[in-house]
């Protein structure tokens, strides 16, 4: 179970979460949404742990991850696997290298077995025949499969998505929610994704959660969020420049 | 009037402020580096041991750096030998060309040039591969696979870029004084015999393990500022040039500046 209590976090004097408070149960599907620059992707951050709250804390079944030591915090790291926005892919290595990364440095696999698995977490995830390849000889939406195999090579409870659809085109995107949905079934993981793509969030969340000047202000399952009444909620889901939302660098 | 008066001082206080900022961002910068520096022997000392990134390292900085730095050592060698003798002729003194090769490559040109050449190639090569890691998320993603970035990154290049300087030097240092001995023996026709005399009469073994010294600090100091440039890109394709560019510059001018206080210090 994940908790995030009063999160507080400022860079310079742009202060991006102002007491944001969510909590994902175990196996849920937790989609937060925003706008652009909302502070999405410092939530995600302080979930894995790559950022620490000024205030508040993050509980991972009940232990503050901000308090704990760097060891102790890369050993919980082994619980979550990470899909990345533009897939993060080490591109100095072959696509099997990378899914098998972390298998080959904690697990101490020889690389004939780490290969093998890796074959079958690509094979999970719709890709054959691409082990030999480097990441620079694949597309967008295969860069995003890849990612997600790496994602769920080392087995995680918890799998994070930072943007999962973007920069895909209407069907890779598509097929990318569906590989999310497969995932939470196959694996009953918890997961944690963040997304503007409301058709996304539609299609792969329990429960959804909007983020807004740094706070959650509101939270509900898909439907819940379709009637909501709150106008900020209304104003983001049904996509309109009219409305409370201020767009930024933009003056009235 | 009044304007005149004030003219004057406003300039001094806008040139203290200005050299006051330029001091603050200094002094961070470097503690940053120096705070990597820790950071990556600590994580040197500790378990598990990048064996393998170490050596691929060491093949990339190394061997991949040896054919310039042969080129670099074998024609200042040969500049050497006929500078000195063109210049030692006019005073009779063209028997001390052998000794002034051997000195000046083993003591100063050797680890200097080598630095100068693995600055450019390798440093400028850690800051574009970190930088480009860094803006494509590739070291959170390290991070997310519960590796640390410092030691799988820093380490092996800080271990390689240590070791490596040194021995290159040594071959710089051999290959410069051979081209020195081409040019004054078969080109200014002096005596060859006489050229090894003078050579191994004056160079003692503190001129060569002294260089070594320097090329190891050059080495660590180019691994860890250049690491560091990269680890702390920011700002794009951008922010890579502006890394491999600052790791260029700032591991070239540590090399100029600390070779000169090493030497004062190694060289009593």
């Amino acid at each position: 179970m994940i908790e995030l209590i009063d999160l507080h976090k400022s860079f310079g004097g742009n202060h991006v979460l102002r007491g944001a408070n969510l909590k994902v149960e175990k196996g849920e599907s937790m989609v937060v949404i925003g706008g652009s620059g909302s502070g999405k992707s410092v939530l995600i951050k302080h979930i894995i742990g790559t950022l620490k709250p000024d205030r508040g804390s993050v509980l991972i079944d009940g232990i503050d991850i901000a308090k704990l030591s760097e060891n102790e915090l890369y050993e919980t790291r082994k619980r979550f696997g990470m899909l990345f926005q533009m897939a993060a892919l080490f591109d100095s290595m072959k696509v099997w290298e990378n899914v098998a990364f972390a298998l080959m440095r904690h697990g101490k696999l020889k690389d004939k077995d780490a290969k093998e698995i890796a074959s079958e977490k690509l094979r999970m995830v719709g890709l054959i025949g691409v082990e030999d390849l480097m990441p620079s000889e694949l597309s967008g939406g295969m860069k995003k499969r890849v990612g997600l195999a790496r994602a769920i090579a080392h087995s995680p409870e918890i799998l994070l998505y930072d943007e999962p659809t973007t920069g895909l085109d209407p069907i890779m995107a598509d097929a990318i929610n569906d590989l999310i949905v497969e995932m939470k079934q196959k694996l009953s993981v918890t997961s944690v994704a963040i997304t503007h793509d409301m058709h996304s969030a539609y299609k792969i969340a329990d429960r959804i959660a909007m983020l807004y000047e740094g706070r959650i202000i509101a939270t509900g399952t898909p439907e819940e969020i379709k009637n909501t009444d709150n106008p900020i909620v209304r104003q983001f889901i049904t996509g309109s420049a009219v409305g409370p939302i201020k767009i930024e660098g933009v003056t009235a | 009037m009044i304007n005149i008066l004030f003219k004057p001082i406003e300039c001094i206080g806008r040139g203290i402020t200005l050299f006051w900022q330029t001091f603050i961002v200094f002094t961070e910068e470097l503690g940053r580096i120096l705070l990597l520096l820790c950071s990556a022997i600590k994580q040197l000392i500790l378990p598990p041991f990048e064996l393998r990134n170490t050596f691929k390292q060491i093949v990339e900085i190394g061997i991949k750096s040896l054919p310039v730095v042969l080129i670099t050592a074998v024609f200042t060698g040969m500049v050497l030998a006929l500078q000195s003798y063109t210049g030692f002729k006019r005073f009779n003194a063209e028997v001390m060309v052998g000794t002034v090769v051997a000195l000046s490559l083993t003591r100063e040109l050797g680890p200097v040039l080598t630095g100068l050449i693995v600055a450019g190639r390798a440093g400028a090569a850690m800051a574009a591969e970190l930088g480009t890691m860094r803006v494509t998320e590739q070291i959170d993603a390290l991070e997310t696979l519960a590796t640390n970035p410092v030691k799988y990154l820093v380490v092996p290049r800080f271990i390689a870029g240590t070791l490596i300087l040194p021995s290159l030097t040594v071959i710089a240092d051999i290959i410069g004084i051979i081209g020195g001995f081409f040019v004054t023996v078969t080109v200014l026709g002096a005596n060859s015999s006489v050229y090894w005399r003078r050579t191994w009469d004056y160079l003692e073994t503190s001129d060569i393990y002294n260089g070594l010294i320097k090329a190891c600090f050059f080495g660590a100091a180019i691994a860890i500022i250049s690491c560091y440039k990269g680890f702390y890109t920011a700002g794009g394709a951008e922010g890579v040039g502006k890394a491999t560019t600052g790791a260029v510059v700032l591991s070239s001018m540590t090399i100029l500046i600390s070779d000169y206080f090493l030497s004062a210090w190694l060289f009593k």
